[in-house]
């Protein structure tokens, strides 16, 4: 079976991810969340220490499992390729950029989806500037743009993100008092390890064999008028709005309570903007990164890297977006905001997003 | 016959880089890519305009022969 092949299997991987997300929601993880690529990997860095929120430490076995989910696929499938050289430099900060955009939002390209499913204006708000930053991308690869040629490398190099994966697996289960836990908000909602560690794997691997990817479904229409990366998350987008109506999650509003939003429209739409032209710059969104890395790039593992250091940045300096939320003794609901250093981040990743999409042209990389 | 090298290039560099070339010549046109997704979805840009391809395995990845 080749999922990437027609636009029936696209459809169905997509479904299958998004009933493995709904699941994950049901049995625990936020609800709103459900399976943020930027979020987890931002809770993952908070285990680890690299950030100290409180409420933002638990290392998502969903992160691992993705990455080691399409490690298998892909050596199972004779589709591993270890692969390193393409400007891993650029990787790490496009990384950065990327995170930094999805925090001041508040959730991934993925996440952005599943906020849409529950009715989330915010979220269809912020579609605008995602769409916005991948044709900006889509002009740049027209000008020219790329990173240059990655060149295949010893098999081991390509395994490395897995094994630090696995690394960060072997911690959780057998030394979890290593890690930190956050105890209340939303660190603390997980579905029991088990269920998120099966369900990052089948993730990964359906999301390998179908090439899913936020960035590249908008870019492939802008760019070719294909439509079949879109297929992929139009069935996860179904799939997560029949859950949302069935459980009575779907409410059609700016101000939300719970979901972990704000309703600060422009930084919701640059937040975005920044993240869709990152990754059309750095050929994917975070859950292709992840995917990519798992698969031997170790210049997605590069932009890996860059996402938890963006993640640590973004809550120690500040640049995370706080949600609406409604004020526990007086009722009353609280508007989230984007901090002062948030917007002046996102501004200057905006400009560094030109930099490197006007910087690098075909001609210099042969 | 026409080259294309488009080994190690991330996505869609490999596709554009491919339409470019069968729009500049009506010649066959050889496309040299590293990943398994890039040659199918360079597989896929033949067929979407009609034309014939045959794929073959090579040492550091696949080649795709359009016309």
């Amino acid at each position: 079976m080749n999922m990437s092949s027609s636009k029936k299997w696209l459809a169905l991987a997509g479904v299958l991810c998004g009933a493995i997300a709904a699941a994950l929601a049901y049995f625990g993880n936020p609800a709103n969340m459900a399976f943020c690529i930027a979020c987890f990997i931002r809770d993952t860095a908070g285990a680890l220490g690299l950030q100290t929120t409180a409420t933002v430490q638990y290392a998502r076995p969903e992160i691992i499992g993705l990455v080691l989910g399409a490690f298998a696929i892909s050596v199972a499938t004779k589709e591993y390729r270890s692969t390193a050289g393409s400007s891993p430099a650029i990787r790490f900060v496009l990384g950065i950029i990327i995170v930094i955009g999805s925090l001041v939002f508040l959730g991934c390209p993925l996440r952005m989806v599943i906020r849409m499913s529950a009715g989330d204006l915010n979220a269809w708000v912020a579609l605008i500037g995602f769409a916005g930053g991948v044709a900006t991308g889509v002009v740049a690869l027209k000008k020219g743009f790329t990173l240059g040629r990655a060149h295949v490398t010893n098999r081991m190099a390509g395994g490395v993100l897995p094994v630090l994966m696995l690394g960060i697996l072997a911690l959780l289960i057998f030394v979890p008092s290593i890690l930190k836990f956050s105890e209340t908000g939303p660190g603390s909602m997980h579905a029991p390890l088990v269920l998120s560690l099966v369900g990052g794997l089948l993730f990964g691997a359906f999301a390998q064999k179908s090439r899913m990817c936020f960035a590249g479904s908008l870019r492939d229409v802008f760019l070719m008028k294909n439509f079949d990366l879109l297929c992929v998350i139009a069935g996860l987008f179904v799939v997560m709005l029949i859950y949302n109506i069935a459980m009575g999650n779907f409410k059609l509003a700016f101000d939300t309570p719970g979901v972990i939003a704000h309703s600060e429209h422009l930084w919701n739409i640059l937040g975005m903007y920044t993240v869709g032209f990152a990754a059309v710059l750095a050929g994917g969104c975070p859950l292709r990164q992840l995917i990519l890395a798992g698969q031997g790039s170790s210049d997605s593992a590069f932009t890996v890297a860059g996402m938890f250091i963006g993640a640590a940045l973004a809550h120690n300096f500040g640049l995370a977006a706080s949600a609406t939320a409604v004020n526990a003794e007086t009722g009353e609901v609280v508007a989230g905001a984007v901090p002062f250093y948030g917007k002046v981040a996102v501004i200057i990743c905006i400009i560094a997003c030109f930099i490197i999409a006007f910087g690098n042209k075909r001609s210099e990389g042969k | 016959m026409k080259t294309v090298d488009a080994r190690g290039l991330s996505c869609p560099e490999p596709i554009m880089l491919t339409d470019q070339a069968l729009k500049e010549s009506n010649e066959q046109v050889k496309v040299l890519v590293t990943e398994p997704h890039q040659k199918m979805n360079v597989e896929k840009l033949a067929k979407s305009k009609g034309l014939s391809y045959t794929s073959n395995e090579t040492e550091d990845g696949f080649e795709v022969i359009i016309r």
